[in-house]
């Protein structure tokens, strides 16, 4: 029944197991994950490939807006107030799409959370990227797991030194890389590029730079798997949005336990035993450096690699994969009733196998059904809602604004033909970057015309203005009344209209006059 | 004290003080506090050296460095007026009307007026210039001495009645209490009052223009409608300087009120005066 295949034993202890549990203000204890190989470890480079690509690459591309808006597809344009994302232009006072984005990644860390666990952690936190990729030069420079752990204790050699050179160079490399990409968001990449190598760079470049190389170098690094443990507060939240459908890393004990590390021995002398043959693989390949199989922990960041570690065991002894896998507590806790011995509350490996090694049929590994529950839906349904409704916003968006001041000091001017003029400043936003001519006119109002401060030009109901390219256009206005159409409570609107299109957009004033019997 | 008190579980010594049961442990600093304070000691001592610090009888120790607030605000304010001094040149060598033409010079000197106006003139005018009862509103379309550019640029510069300027605007009307019968005065009130339709008396009014014709029209005109060149306002319109109604008209026939502007031109300086012709000439009424 059993393979005969002897699986590799690893000499390794869990962080923060309760065998060894140390004082919280100990040093930290050194880890050093073994790699693994397997479905998620490709799934993960895959994920590192596209989120890393993603970071490193988007301030690159270009985004043709014609002659009087930058060329880049995604550019935080500080200095003058502008957002560019592709063929999206945002204005300051629009700045309510991002808050409704940053609302949709609340709700989608919900719905990702009591669906699938702390997915976010495991694959796309750049903490978790990062510190893949730092793992990833260390392993290449210093060697797997055994080969790190050897020269972390040998004395100081050239060998010794020029490979944590060689590391560390190449991590402050990447860290440098991490920090230059993010200023490239906020100004002209190509040009940014060519200003922070010649030293023409504005010095909040340089310090933005420097923190971040810093911050990559640190957290990738040095602190890895203690940001995620003492550091990051969302491993404390998470908490509160788990419940007993949701997926998470899973150590399936009861078809583990008891575990073994004479399967064949104890197969031998009659005894029944658990798949789990103790290898410690799992708590080899962690990042974390915890032993899954202690259960759930605050510590994991479910990234699986145990999940791949198991697999691979549990193909070279011929058993079924997922002795540690994805699975829900509801999942577990049915697997775990059907394995326990009602009377002696342990767990046994008769219940779970007939003897010919064939799983009960009452156990499943995992019910994809149970992800699927009114919660989830509720949270896609909001997080959907949110979306759609930001998504007509920015499709009925205006492109076109008009906003209108009345004078406060002084609120009106009686001039020497009796009629009474008002003062206003009338501001027009053009939010595309192309010139546009508007036509501006009152409506209501009878016999008011009005005049433009500064334009040398007619009195008039109606006056052109020239607004230039994704400007704000301020002019100042004057509304003339005559005496003999003055009324108390007069408003009228003032009407804006793109003379090449459709836009139109307009402003309801007040018309000031004189209190009765002056 | 005397005898060393050592924690069981630590190992660590201890003060000796107890609190229900609960002692005080005596670590030592951690090392990069101290160093820290230490730090903090020594840069203190090396800014008082450095900067002006120490206070003495009449003044304070100048630092070796020599640095001064004062001297900084004076830099700085050198560096603003010198970001300015093409403007503030080219306002010094053109003339009101091209500055007027010019739109970018026009903007400048807009706002700087629009700044030396809330100094200089809001007292009398109005924080908006929209003046009070003898002080005129310059938003109007109404001008005593003359609404164009350099009309308004002349009677900032020289002031209205105002004694130091030998330039300056001067006219007087008469205290008519003196030269006309009561009964004269109240007849050209009510002429004039009818001018712009508010005569409280219209039988009087024929008589009145005849008093007007004979007394008045000298300095207001034939038609009343005023003489810039005296600052005889005009009595047709809409706007009265004092107060409007014959009353008040009869009031002012009688014993005239004459407004006073101090001239501007020595005390601002030309390029100031020239910022307010532009400024005042901006709030709608110039011409």
């Amino acid at each position: 029944m059993l393979d005969d295949r002897e699986v590799e034993r690893l000499e390794v202890e869990a962080v923060n197991s309760a065998r060894t549990r140390q004082p919280l203000y100990t040093a930290r204890q050194k880890v050093f994950p073994k790699r693994a190989s397997g479905r998620f470890r490709q799934f993960k480079w895959l994920i590192m490939l596209i989120t890393l690509g993603i970071y490193y690459l988007t301030p690159w591309l270009r985004w043709d807006r014609g002659p009087y808006a930058p060329d880049q597809a995604v550019l935080l344009d500080i200095a003058n107030r502008r957002f560019y994302f592709f063929a999206i232009e945002i204005w300051p006072q629009e700045f309510f799409y991002v808050a409704g984005l940053l609302v949709m990644a609340g709700i989608g860390l919900f719905l990702v959370t009591s669906t699938v666990g702390r997915a976010w952690c495991g694959y796309t936190c750049p903490q978790t990227v990062w510190v893949d990729l730092f793992l990833v030069v260390e392993r290449g420079i210093e060697g797997d797991r055994n080969a790190r752990i050897k020269l972390d204790g040998a004395p100081w050699s050239f060998d010794k030194l020029w490979k944590r050179t060689a590391k560390h160079a190449i991590w402050l490399v990447i860290a440098v890389a991490t920090g230059g990409a993010w200023i490239f968001y906020f100004a002209d990449a190509p040009a940014l590029l060519g200003a922070f190598v010649t030293g023409q760079a504005a010095p909040v470049a340089y310090i933005t730079v420097a923190i971040l190389t810093a911050t990559t170098y640190a957290f990738g690094g040095l602190m890895r798997e203690q940001v995620c443990t003492y550091m990051c507060p969302w491993p404390r939240i998470q908490a509160a949005m788990l419940d007993e459908n949701s997926l998470t890393v899973t150590y399936n004990d009861w078809r583990g336990e008891p575990r073994s590390r004479h399967a064949k021995k104890a197969a031998a002398e009659g005894l029944s035993v658990g798949d789990c043959v103790d290898c410690n693989a799992c708590v080899a390949v962690c990042p974390m450096g915890i032993d899954i199989r202690d259960g759930q922990q605050l510590e994991c960041i479910t990234c699986a690699l145990c999940i791949d570690a198991c697999d691979s065991v549990m193909d070279k002894i011929g058993k079924e994969r997922g002795l540690i896998s994805y699975a829900t507590l509801a999942d577990y806790q049915s697997n775990m009733a059907v394995a326990t011995d009602p009377v002696t509350t342990a767990i046994d490996p008769k219940r779970v196998r007939d003897d010919k090694g064939k799983l009960n049929a009452a156990i499943a590994h995992f019910r994809l059904g149970r992800i699927f529950r009114p919660r989830t839906f509720v949270y896609a349904g909001a997080w959907s809602l949110i979306g759609f409704a930001l998504l007509f916003a920015l499709l009925s968006r205006d492109r076109l604004e008009v906003n209108v001041l009345h004078d406060r000091n002084p609120q009106l001017v009686r001039l020497s033909d009796g009629s009474i003029r008002n003062g206003y400043t009338v501001k027009l936003l053009n939010m595309v970057p192309e010139p546009r001519n508007f036509e501006l006119s009152i409506e209501g109002l009878p016999g008011a015309a009005m005049s433009v401060v500064g334009m040398d030009l007619p009195e008039s109901r109606s006056i052109t203005v020239e607004a230039e390219p994704d400007k704000l256009k301020t002019i100042r206005v004057y509304v003339r009344q005559p005496r003999e159409n003055l009324a108390d409570g007069q408003s009228f609107k003032f009407i804006v209209v793109d003379k090449a299109g459709s836009e139109t957009d307009s402003y309801v004033a007040k018309f000031n006059v004189p209190e009765a019997g002056r | 004290m005397g005898e060393k008190h050592i924690d069981e579980l630590s190992g660590v010594e201890t003060t000796g003080h107890e609190w229900d049961g609960i002692t005080e442990l005596n670590n030592p600093m951690p090392r990069w506090w101290l160093w820290t304070f230490y730090a903090t000691i020594v840069w203190a001592l090396a800014y008082t050296i450095a900067y002006p610090a120490w206070p003495l009888i009449s003044s304070a120790t100048t630092g070796v460095l020599g640095y001064s607030s004062r001297a900084d605000v004076t830099n700085e304010l050198a560096a603003a007026e010198a970001a300015k001094s093409t403007y503030v040149e080219a306002v010094k060598a053109k003339s009101v009307g091209e500055i007027l033409a010019d739109e970018n010079l026009r903007q400048f000197a807009t706002a700087a007026g629009s700044a030396a106006f809330k100094v200089n003139c809001i007292q009398c005018h109005g924080s908006g210039a929209q003046g009070s009862p003898g002080f005129p509103n310059l938003n109007d379309d109404e001008w005593l001495w003359g609404g164009n550019i350099e009309q308004i640029y002349t009677t900032i510069a020289h002031g209205v009645r105002f004694d130091g300027d030998e330039a300056t605007h001067v006219s007087e009307m008469p205290a008519f209490a003196e030269i006309l019968e009561p009964q004269q005065v109240n007849e050209v009130a009510a002429y004039v009052a009818s001018l712009s339709g508010q005569a409280d008396t219209p039988e009087l009014v024929p008589a009145g223009a005849k008093v007007f014709a004979d007394n008045c029209a000298a300095c207001h005109g034939d038609n009343a409608k005023g003489n810039k060149e005296m600052g005889a306002p005009d009595l047709t319109d809409a706007i009265a300087l004092y107060a409007s109604g014959q009353t008040a008209i009869a009031q002012q026939v009688r014993h005239p009120k004459h407004g006073a502007m101090p001239a501007w031109g020595d005390r601002l300086g030309d390029v100031k005066v020239k910022e307010l012709a532009i400024f005042v000439h901006s709030l709608g009424g110039g011409e």
